[in-house]
């Protein structure tokens, strides 16, 4: 009888595992799907107009909607504004991550604050974002501009940054810190040194997501950046950019065009691919110190 | 003027929140000698190894009161340099800790902030400490590797040159061999006594035979009360303390 009992609840318990594991592996399609579907999508739909000179010209043939000539203003509008609207987000996103788990104690309220704000500005819409960049272009006076359209993206890239990052520096080890303290460290060096060391691989991450999440917004630089056919020379011109052009593309009534705004989506995730294998690779180097 | 001990405790009490976790603990930590601090899990011991170097600073809801004296100063006065009083000491944790980088740079790490090494001397500072902590032989083709890569035993006396390559007065051990084999363990005791020529050294411990082979002095905390300290001889030859006796015979561990 007892016999009888504990296998049935053996068997009830391998049913259970068995039921798991196939939730777990239609999830893993699922997702593995989306990815497929969506990456085959755009080179199917793009490939037509897939050509060298999209990625080496700027647009031709009257408007920037032309259906000659490439998106090469894009490609580097995109490229500037997001590289200087993360590194201005490095520059306020690590002092304030540091300052709140080196600095502070664990049970301390601006500590909460500051990471109950993150929350909130990671939960803004970007078009907020955009909308709040253009009251600040208008109150300095700025035209849409490069510049204007750095400080919107930095703006959303700020939080997403500051939270993934926060979470690295949280999982590193008390002891960590004190054997830095216990000679005669102090929390500057000590983050500096041992924190940003220990987490570099992490805090790579944190960067390449918030940069991801940059290049491809465009309701952020929708009213900031602007959008222009001329690659721009200095940071108070328009500049164009690959959301952008994709948005423009799309919504015009020519068939053509709108394959380029395939073309372009798919230049925009090589991109996105190609700058996380290289920091990838290059954050490698840094992981071998860290310690487990 | 009465010569006092490098190392002096008086009064001291330490709350974590409202509760007291060292009760009026008073002691003269005496200089050149082992001091082994004992007792059972939970007493307080950690807590006291802190708050020679103020580690507990950085803790939630820790309030210290009482005085800590490192060669006259106490070390809780406002007007103390906090680094200075850590300079002072090197610590050995109960696990090992070495930091995120290289053999090399974890025992040029002190020597790099306090700037106190020649540049072009580094190089002979951290050997003359591996040699010291007894390293040296084992790590001196490979300096350039991550210090995680070595043996926990081979980090712990990793740690110990970095805490000495700052040039302390004093080394403090939580532990240090609790994470170690036999042989290391042997091998980190050894060299606490070597080291007591030229150091103070307090470890804390809770297995009484490593006590009784290293101990000069102990000191033995029972919830958070310094119950009994002295000579380590005397002590363990006539504990006086009904308690000692009882953690002495192994009734409460
Ligand atoms: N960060 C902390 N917050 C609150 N209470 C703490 C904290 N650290 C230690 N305590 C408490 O202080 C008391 C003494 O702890 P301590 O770590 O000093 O003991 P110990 O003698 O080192 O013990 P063990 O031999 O197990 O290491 C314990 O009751 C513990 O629960
Ligand atoms: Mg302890």
């Amino acid at each position: 009888m007892i016999l009888s009992r504990e296998s049935r609840r053996l068997r009830r318990r391998k049913m259970e595992e068995r039921i798991f594991r196939a939730l777990m592996a239609v999830s893993i399609l699922i997702v593995i799907g989306c990815l497929v579907l969506i990456v085959g999508t755009i080179i199917w739909k793009g490939l037509p107009a897939m050509s060298l000179s999209m990625i080496t010209q700027i647009p031709k043939g009257g408007y920037y909607l032309g259906k000659e000539g490439g998106i090469l203003n894009a490609i580097i509008g995109s490229l500037y504004l997001a590289s200087g609207a993360t590194v201005l987000a490095i520059l306020f996103s690590l002092p304030v991550v540091l300052y709140i788990n080196v600095y502070t104690k664990k049970r301390s309220r601006l500590a909460s604050l500051t990471r109950f704000s993150f929350d909130v500005l990671w939960g803004i819409p970007s078009i907020v974002y955009g909308a709040f960049g253009f009251i600040i272009m208008v109150f300095f006076g700025l035209r849409a501009s490069l510049l204007a359209g750095i400080l919107a993206v930095a703006l959303l890239e700020f939080p997403i940054m500051s939270r993934a990052a926060d979470e690295v520096i949280r999982m590193v080890p008390r002891e960590l810190l004190e054997a830095s303290y216990s000679l005669g460290a102090t929390r500057l060096e000590t983050a500096l040194k041992v924190v940003v060391r220990q987490c570099l691989p992490g805090l790579l991450t944190a960067v390449l997501i918030a940069f991801g999440r940059g290049i491809g917004d465009a309701a952020s630089v929708l009213f900031t950046a602007g959008f222009t056919d001329r690659i721009p020379t200095s940071l108070l011109e328009p500049a164009a950019t690959l959301p952008l052009a994709i948005f423009f593309q799309l919504g015009t009534p020519f068939p053509e065009v709108q394959q380029r705004a395939y073309a372009s989506a798919a230049i925009l995730t090589v991109l996105i691919l190609i700058i996380s294998l290289v920091a990838r690779g290059l954050g490698k180097r840094y992981t071998r110190h860290i310690i487990k | 003027m009465e010569i006092r001990p490098h190392l002096s405790v008086q009064n001291l009490n330490v709350y974590f929140d409202q509760l007291r976790i060292l009760k009026d603990v008073s002691i003269d930590i005496p200089d050149h000698k082992i001091t082994v601090i004992i007792g059972p899990s939970g007493c307080g011991k950690t807590t006291l190894l802190k708050s020679l170097n103020r580690l507990l600073d950085p803790l939630d809801g820790v309030r210290v009161e009482g005085r800590v004296l490192v060669d006259n100063v106490d070390i809780y006065d406002p007007r103390t340099e906090v680094t200075e009083v850590r300079k002072k000491m090197g610590l050995l944790s109960q696990r090992p800790q070495p930091l995120p980088m290289s053999i090399y740079d974890n025992v040029a790490y002190g020597p790099r902030i306090h700037n106190h090494v020649d540049k072009k001397r580094l190089g002979e500072v951290v050997e003359q400490y591996l040699r010291m902590a007894g390293l040296w032989e084992e790590v001196k083709d490979r300096l350039g590797e991550p210090a995680s890569r070595l043996s926990v035993g081979q980090q712990q006396r990793l740690c110990l040159a970095r805490g000495l390559a700052v040039g302390p007065e004093i080394i403090l051990g939580d532990e240090p061999t609790s994470a170690l084999d036999p042989q290391s363990s042997q091998n980190v005791e050894r060299r606490l006594i070597e080291l007591k020529e030229e150091y103070t050294v307090i470890v804390v411990t809770h297995i009484l035979r490593q006590a009784k082979r290293i101990a000069d002095y102990i000191a033995f905390l029972y919830l958070g009360e310094l119950v009994e300290h002295g000579p380590a001889a005397e002590v363990f030859a006539n504990p006086r303390d009904p308690r000692m006796r009882a953690y002495l015979t192994g009734e409460i561990s």
